[in-house]
């Protein structure tokens, strides 16, 4: 087996592991690559279908392009898409491109709170009626129990403790000194009322694996990936008050790949563009810790 | 640097040791010398150090976290990536701590190979041997004991050989014979990357080519068949496929071969394994591979059964195993307390019936007790609620396997030994103790001329049901088999209702011993209800029908009129052994 087949085959697995045993199952989609791939991944491991819900934390200051490219989407590929915010913090006023919050403040309110509440049904989320193509707000407010994510062990360091089904308890919180043991390929899918897993079939692969895969299987990726000819591209896709793209003269998947193999990139962390990330030296494992994803 | 220029091979190295004998500074010494380190990286750990006025360490490289920081020893298992001209590493931390075993379990089973770290200056500690067995336990062959910190011992060649005297015979006592011993430091680097100065006396390989010499897993495709069925899945949106799904855990499947599932033993041939893209005509199901076919012949199977080809060597099928096992949860492993076990994708409700022995894995000393305590190595007998199909052999070790689940969490892991036959004492319940006679099941089958099976019927009206059930029970009467049916009351409030159908298995199972086909009726069954109802007898003894319209369930469904018919015509033309 070639190496994307073995890491193809695993999330797979995984994937059809969580859907078998979670009844509220969800997917995370943040529109960025990863979780992308994660999408198309499910779609071949239930052959060309989505038999969950993809959930979308809306900060209201992604890249518009970005919400565009979900609903189209969405839309293409019958996708049973829902969305959630912090309508408050928005509201208020309290984030950070207002200046009334750090960077990190606002990651908090406006992807941590906003996506607990989302999961737990506590706050409305919005559903994509497919026969006019809008979003209404969902009847259903049952908790999510299992949360597929697209998180990658090479991220950055808390991410490479994490396993492949990770519990977090009523609170939300990631118990990261007490983890349950995962061998065999056999998961933790037996879980207390109250608590909810957390599924990361992505948890092998690598920024390079990502990208090879998206070449291999055609992956629709927004095309803020790609230097348009100004020589910036983006390497990591958030809010773009806190996301720089990077100095790339990459328009190719062939040329990103790469890039990433024998370019400037080869030794410079992908979140480098992320300014959050910089804020304090374990804010991103306090993040993880409250749910950030 | 030219990360990922050879991405052909990837490999899994977990290593492992006493705490603080310096797996942390191995790791960072390897991404250090083969070019693996980000930049970013390094100068985000060189500027924490900075900040917090401590001199840099490659360990720190690995204690991304702040929690880790503080406690100074590596709590979870974390994953590096580095690479040699001749493949792509993945090196996996796994703790030194003793409380944090199930951590290192974690690392250790994602890897092909281990290096073992043992402290020169410290020697051979509980742990060194506690992972030594562990790894052993989790199949782990391919082990490089490195002994780490030689410049703290003047690179002593007497130090080394001492060590290596002693932890090789541990190594021989559990059945390992290591790829070989190399003195090292992980501060200085001697050994690691480059061949050191500091010790002409040691001819060998360094670190990094010991590395290139383990070898990746071979393809598994030539072995027998073992496809633990997933799912089945049955979309809508006008998809009329019906998927057996599942991983492939060892042989390969096309379309055209027969299968049996256990320990059901229902059969059926593949019509095609399927594509998971549209632009492919067939899907891969081979060794490693996720996969999903379609059925010539459609029969109800579920989750949890064992899909082999009718060509290759059968499973394993039984209720009772011996089996050796490590226990990593909190509270000893007990008789009499109900667990679950895993293992494929199925999942058996099953009890601790005996101890025969255990073993303290670090002392290997073996004592005789009732109950197996955290970090001790067991071989027990388990008894299971159902059936299970499996496998006794190591060369299937994907099927070999099992874990406990305890309280939500797997708290144990282990290695079927043999099946074992029936035991007498399991009509002991409900406080009463019985004795039987010496009957074997498959005695008494052959006497009355088939064994038993349980038909549930269900249904929308609860007064078809009854009105099949009774004409079937008749049916079979009338056709020299032995049935009762016993149904759930019409009448029956919730609270009555359930408990009735709480109190059916153990009825069931006493009929069903004494040779009774029984009818099990009860009128708007949920899926869940049904499989309480079924987990007590083996699948290819149970059969589930729906009367009427609207079935909710994954069986078969017929209209009223001609249930019991054609329900009695189906028991007809299945084999009666």
């Amino acid at each position: 087996m070639e190496h994307l087949d073995q890491l193809e085959a695993r999330s797979i697995h995984i994937i059809r592991e969580a859907y078998s045993q979670f009844k509220n199952l969800c997917m995370l989609w943040s529109i960025g690559k990863d979780s992308t791939v994660l999408l198309c991944l499910a779609r071949k491991a239930f052959y060309g279908h989505v038999p969950f819900p993809l959930v979308h934390i809306d900060t209201h200051y992604k890249i518009p392009e970005m919400i565009e490219y979900r609903d189209m989407l969405a839309r293409k590929w019958h996708l049973d898409m829902v969305y959630g915010e912090n309508a408050r913090a928005l509201a208020e006023k309290t984030t950070f491109p207002d200046g009334t919050a750090t960077r990190l403040e606002c990651c908090r309110l406006l992807k941590t709170e906003a996506l607990t509440h989302t999961l737990d049904g506590t706050w409305p989320r919005y559903r994509m009626n497919h026969d006019t193509g809008l979003y209404e707000r969902d009847r259903n407010t049952e908790p999510y129990t299992g949360v597929i994510v697209g998180v990658r062990a090479d991220e950055e360091g808390s991410r490479s403790k994490e396993r492949y089904f990770s519990p977090r308890d009523r609170n939300n919180d990631w118990d990261i000194g007490d983890q349950p043991p995962e061998f065999w390929g056999q998961y933790k899918t037996d879980f207390r009322p109250g608590t909810h897993i957390r599924v990361h079939p992505l948890l092998d692969w690598t920024e390079l694996d990502v990208w090879e895969y998206i070449r291999r299987e055609g992956v629709p990726v927004v095309s803020l990936y790609f230097n348009h000819g100004d020589g910036l591209r983006y390497r990591s896709l958030g809010c773009w008050p806190c996301t720089k793209p990077v100095e790339s003269d990459a328009s190719t998947l062939d040329e990103i790949v790469e890039e990433l193999k024998t370019g400037k990139f080869a030794n410079i962390a992908e979140r480098s563009g992320r300014e959050q990330d910089k804020e304090d030296g374990g804010g991103l494992e306090e993040l993880r810790k409250g749910g950030y994803m | 640097m030219d990360a990922g220029q050879n991405r052909r091979e990837h490999m899994n190295i977990v290593i492992v040791g006493h705490v603080d004998h310096g797996k942390s500074t191995v790791i960072g010494r390897l991404l250090a010398d083969t070019g693996a380190l980000p930049q970013g990286k390094l100068e985000q750990i060189r500027e924490m150090c900075r900040r917090n006025d401590k001199p840099f360490e490659y360990a720190f490289l690995l204690d991304a976290l702040k929690d880790e920081r503080s406690q100074g020893i590596t709590i979870d298992t974390a994953r590096c990536f580095f690479h040699t001209q001749k493949r792509q590493y993945i090196i996996i931390d796994a703790p030194g701590h003793i409380e944090f075993l199930k951590n290192m379990i974690t690392g250790a089973s994602r890897a092909a190979a281990a290096l073992l770290v043992i402290d020169a200056s410290e020697g051979v500690r509980e742990n060194s041997r506690r992972h030594g067995y562990m790894l052993s336990m989790l199949g782990i062959r391919q082990i490089c004991v490195m002994v780490n910190k030689m410049d703290l011992v003047d690179y002593d060649r007497a130090a080394y050989e001492g060590i290596v005297a002693e932890y090789g015979r541990f190594l021989k006592e559990i059945g390992i014979t290591p790829e070989g011993f190399i003195p090292v430091s992980a501060r200085e680097g001697d050994n690691i990357a480059v061949k050191s100065g500091n010790m002409p006396w040691y001819s060998g390989p360094t670190v990094l080519e010991t590395l290139d010499e383990f070898r990746a897993p071979g393809s598994l495709d030539a072995l027998p068949l073992r496809m633990p069925v997933q799912d089945v899945y049955k979309f809508t949106h006008g998809d009329a496929r019906r998927i057996i799904a599942g991983t492939v855990e060892t042989g390969a499947l096309k379309a055209g071969d027969e299968v049996v599932f256990y320990p059901s033993g229902k059969r059926t041939h593949v019509n095609r394994i399927e594509p998971m893209r549209p632009d492919e005509a067939e899907g891969v199901a081979s060794a490693g591979w996720a996969a999903g076919f379609t059925m010539t012949e459609q029969i109800y199977v579920r989750r949890g059964e064992l899909c082999t080809r009718a060509c290759d060597m059968p499973p394993k099928v039984a209720r009772r195993v011996r089996v050796s096992l490590f226990w990593l949860g909190r509270t000893p492993m007990a008789p009499g307390k109900t667990y679950f076990l895993k293992t494929g994708a199925a999942k058996l409700e099953c009890r601790l019936e005996t101890v025969l022995s255990v073993m303290d894995a670090a002392s290997l000393h073996r004592v005789r007790k009732e109950e197996i305590d955290r970090h001790e190595v067991a071989e027990c007998v388990l008894a299971m609620s159902r059936l299970c199909a499996f496998d006794d052999t190591g060369d299937l070790a994907a099927t070999n396997r099992f874990v406990i689940v305890d309280d939500y969490e797997i708290s144990g892991g282990g290695i079927f030994a043999e099946a074992l036959p029936e035991a007498p004492e399991e009509l002991r319940s409900g406080g009463c103790a019985w004795r039987t006679g010496d009957v074997a099941p498959e005695e008494r089958a052959a006497l009355l001329g088939g064994r038993p099976r349980m038909l549930l019927i269900s249904g929308a009206s609860a007064e078809d049901v009854h009105r099949v059930a009774a004409s079937l029970e008749r049916l079979l009467l009338e056709a020299g088999q032995s049935a009762y049916y016993l149904g759930v009351a019409a009448g029956a409030d919730a609270g009555t209702r359930a408990a009735t159908l709480q109190a059916l298995p153990e009825r069931a199972r006493l009929l069903m011993n004494a040779g009774v086909t029984l009818i099990a009726a009860a009128a708007g069954l949920t899926a869940e209800e049904e499989d309480a109802l079924r987990m007590h007898v083996s699948s290819d003894r149970a059969e589930t029908y729906w009367v009427g319209d609207g079935c909710p369930l994954d069986c078969p469904s017929y209209p009223a009129r001609d249930a019991a018919r054609a329900i009695m015509a189906r028991c007809a033309g299945q084999p009666r052994g």
